[in-house]
């Protein structure tokens, strides 16, 4: 007697995002495109595999603990150089430029300043971009317009457009022909109304991708985890403006994490640091993976090598 | 078929006796027909009804209990696919194997190992559940030999059991070393259904059933269940993670949506990856998507932990959500000129409070203040992060006797209190920036 599957049908597919392929990109990743919940691959189709962008910064990172600095600290001088390394030795197929030195507290460097490093990284390596600025609202909407210059034709994928702040970064990247990330604070009404007013400025809908602002594993992981569920079920059933493919920067939460960072010498029972960094990144990654994730941004080698080995394992047709 | 609320409620006694915790019987009627409560509830219901409405009043994924006394896990009784749609009730067992074929020394270690894997994570105890005794030997002897061993430590009462053998003959010998201890006997098979169906029977024990495919595995379901074997975990066979997750979805969607009886129960998962990392991150995917318990190899704390945390993260009641203790926590080594800040008892909001301040490396004091467990605006819309509420606060945590200033800095977000709160407190109000990413560069520029 064999079982009646029950198998979900939906009406709509996630879009489908690409970032590189022109310019002096030798390479580009694509993803998106699901008409089916994550890895459930009987009940339809998911034609592109979640990538890894691995993160790069324009000055040397303040608040690394030394198991994450360890593998780059011959590189934190020079971003081209980190990006090599990242493309070389542990071949990354996207890069996160994060501009974190223009932040007025962490170097305040200036945009021409800015706009060189993203020219020198797009000079020393061949693979898809992503540029993040600081963070601070008016230095970010001074920098990327002109990094987005920098990079014209290179078809990067620039962040983050906010509900408050998305005006000047969107029309930089539909001047200059690049993707944005629409940010919102773990809300998934923000993050369909960032995606509305990117849209309304005549931005095209498969061009953007959805930042739910993630936590760490241990720090609110969940509440990112549901509303990418929940977001992901109301675009499968026909919602356009939810239907963009997840960015989740996940070195970024992980590494503030204590258990992820905290010296040994204080927490003896939690095993050594050097292990359990990059896996409190890892299970971070694999958990909002599993909840739809298509553009994971990650931080220590280890960790990378061990979710790149799990979405090849996910990605195995049952 | 399930049966209405009403069709329900012309069954029962209809006396309102309000026994079963519900106001009426209609009332009661209503949440047995939305499948929330037992039958068994009501003490006067008569046989009659009692068979009438079996089936409509059994969960649609029964709770099977592995183990006695306090540390014994209870898994299934899940209600729902998405955690947002209610929550997830009973958190997966993890469980950690040790097998026979290993030394005497190496298997104390493992012991010794396992016995530590117990952390505290924000307020709460987290654990291991399970231990799963496997007979790699295919030797009853030595399989025997480890469960005495097991049972000869104390020190492991706090874990359960899992008998692990498809031999029926090595598992019955090893049940009735431990059947005390209400072991989960795994598995029966296509090829010893019968006789491992005898034993969980005659020792009234949980049965694991273990097929190659769902087909299989509904066929041998139904035939333990005929047999009159009650408490049942399911596993559909070792697959790629996908393939497994697509199994644990079907079981737990049919279980939920058809009410389909074969996969009415909880289920359990075995990683399957060789190496240690890829065994974490498949474990992590079968605690997300609905396994009821997850066997790993694992004993190493930094390979058990994130395991235990993603555990508790998904098992967290969306609807309450997680709060830190009411008082002052000290970050560094303050003193008494150090800052205080002030924030809500949302364990979120106050672990990203916590975590940004430590990478300041300004010591604080940061004061979380009763809120319900809402977050900073949501407390301050509810009226439950308010001037009066932060001054209270402040007079009860003992601050006073801690910092010879009186100055406090509250989160930018609730600037507006500013004026009222001085009023009340008779503290010195800074506003703090809106974003806890601010917080560093907030605190850098205060000692300035």
């Amino acid at each position: 007697m064999s079982v009646e599957l029950l198998k979900e049908k939906w009406s709509n597919t996630i879009n489908t995002l690409t970032i590189g392929g022109t310019g002096t990109r030798t390479s580009k990743v694509t993803v998106g495109g699901e008409s089916t919940l994550p890895y459930l691959f009987n009940e339809g189709d998911i034609p592109n595999k979640p990538v890894i962008a691995m993160e790069i910064f324009d000055a040397e990172p303040v608040d690394w603990p030394e198991v994450l600095k360890e593998p780059f600290k011959d590189v934190f001088k020079n971003s081209a150089e980190w990006a090599k390394k990242c493309v070389n030795e542990y071949k990354a197929e996207l890069l996160c430029l994060k501009l974190q030195g223009t932040h007025p507290d962490f170097g305040n460097a200036s945009t021409d300043k800015a706009a060189e490093v993203v020219k020198s990284v797009l000079e020393a390596v061949g693979v898809p971009l992503i540029v993040l600025g600081c963070g601070n609202d008016d230095k970010d909407n001074e920098v990327l317009p002109k990094c987005c210059e920098a990079a014209k034709g290179e078809n990067c994928l620039f962040g983050d457009a906010t509900e408050k702040n998305y005006k000047t970064l969107t029309a930089a990247c539909l001047a200059d022909g690049h993707n944005i990330i629409g940010e919102s604070p773990i809300d998934i009404n923000i993050a369909k109304q960032v995606n509305i007013l990117i849209s309304d400025m005549g931005f095209d809908i498969n061009k953007i991708a959805m930042n739910p602002t993630i936590g760490a594993l241990g720090y609110g992981m969940e509440y990112a985890y549901s509303i990418m569920e929940r977001a992901r079920l109301a675009a499968l059933m026909g919602d356009k403006m939810l239907s963009m493919p997840f960015i989740c920067f996940v070195g970024n939460e992980a590494w503030r994490a204590k258990e992820a960072k905290g010296p040994q010498a204080e927490h003896p029972e939690w095993g050594t640091e050097k292990e359990r960094g990059p896996v409190w990144e890892a299970t971070t990654a694999v958990s909002v993976l599993l909840a739809g994730a298509g553009i994971l941004v990650m931080r220590h080698p280890k960790a990378i090598e061990i979710v790149r080995g799990t979405i090849e394992r996910l990605m195995k047709k049952g | 078929m399930a049966l209405s609320g009403l069709d329900i409620y012309k069954l029962l006694p209809k006396t309102n006796c309000k026994e079963c915790g519900f106001p009426t019987c209609l009332a009661f009627a209503m949440q047995i027909a939305a499948k929330k409560v037992e039958l068994s509830k009501c003490p006067y219901v008569s046989e009659e009804a009692k068979q009438a409405l079996e089936s409509a009043s059994r969960p649609p994924i029964k709770l099977v209990t592995i183990g006695t006394g306090e540390a014994k896990l209870e898994i299934g009784n899940e209600t729902v696919m998405f955690r947002h749609e209610q929550t997830f009730y009973h958190p997966a067992g993890i469980a950690v194997l040790v097998e026979d074929t290993e030394d005497a020394s190496r298997i104390d270690e493992r012991i010794n190992k396992i016995n530590k894997l117990h952390f505290e994570r924000v307020g709460q105890q987290i654990g291991v559940n399970l231990i799963a005794l496997r007979c790699s030997s295919g030797k009853k002897e030595t399989f025997t030999e480890l469960v005495k061993k097991i049972r000869l430590r104390s020190v492991t009462e706090s874990l359960n059991l899992i008998l692990m053998s498809e031999d029926a003959e090595i598992i019955k010998a090893a049940a009735s070393l431990c059947k005390d201890r209400k072991p989960l006997l795994y598995a029966a098979t296509k090829d010893n259904l019968d006789a491992m169906v005898a034993i969980a029977k005659e020792n009234s024990l949980p049965l694991a059933i273990k097929a190659e495919s769902l087909d299989e595995l509904s066929e041998l379901a139904q035939k333990a269940v005929s047999a009159g074997v009650e408490d049942l975990i399911l596993d559909s066979g070792n697959k790629d993670i996908s393939g497994k997750i697509s199994d644990l979805t079907q079981i737990r969607r049919l279980a939920l949506k058809k009410t389909y009886r074969p996969f009415g129960y909880p289920t359990i998962a075995l990683s399957s990856a060789g190496e240690t990392y890829q065994e974490i991150t498949e474990a992590a995917s079968y605690i997300a998507k609905y396994a009821g318990i997850v066997v790993i190899k694992g004993v190493e704390p930094w390979e058990v932990l994130p395991l235990l945390t993603l555990r508790q993260n998904i098992y967290t009641d969306p609807q309450k959500p997680l709060q830190v203790e009411p008082k002052i926590y000290e970050i560094g080594q303050v003193t008494d000129k150090s800052p205080v800040l002030v924030t809500t008892n949302f364990s979120l909001t106050y672990y990203t409070v916590e975590a940004e301040v430590e990478g300041s490396r300004v010591p604080c004091y940061i004061i979380s203040s009763y809120a319900e467990g809402l977050s900073v605006l949501t407390a301050w819309a509810a009226e439950k992060f308010t001037a009066e509420t932060i001054t209270k606060s402040l007079n009860e945590c003992g601050i006073k006797d801690k910092v010879s200033h009186k100055e406090i800095i509250i989160p930018g977000y609730v600037a507006v209190l500013s004026g009222k709160l001085e009023e009340e407190s008779g503290w010195k109000v800074r506003v703090g920036p809106k974003e806890a990413s601010g917080l560093p560069s907030f605190l850098k520029s205060l000692n300035k």
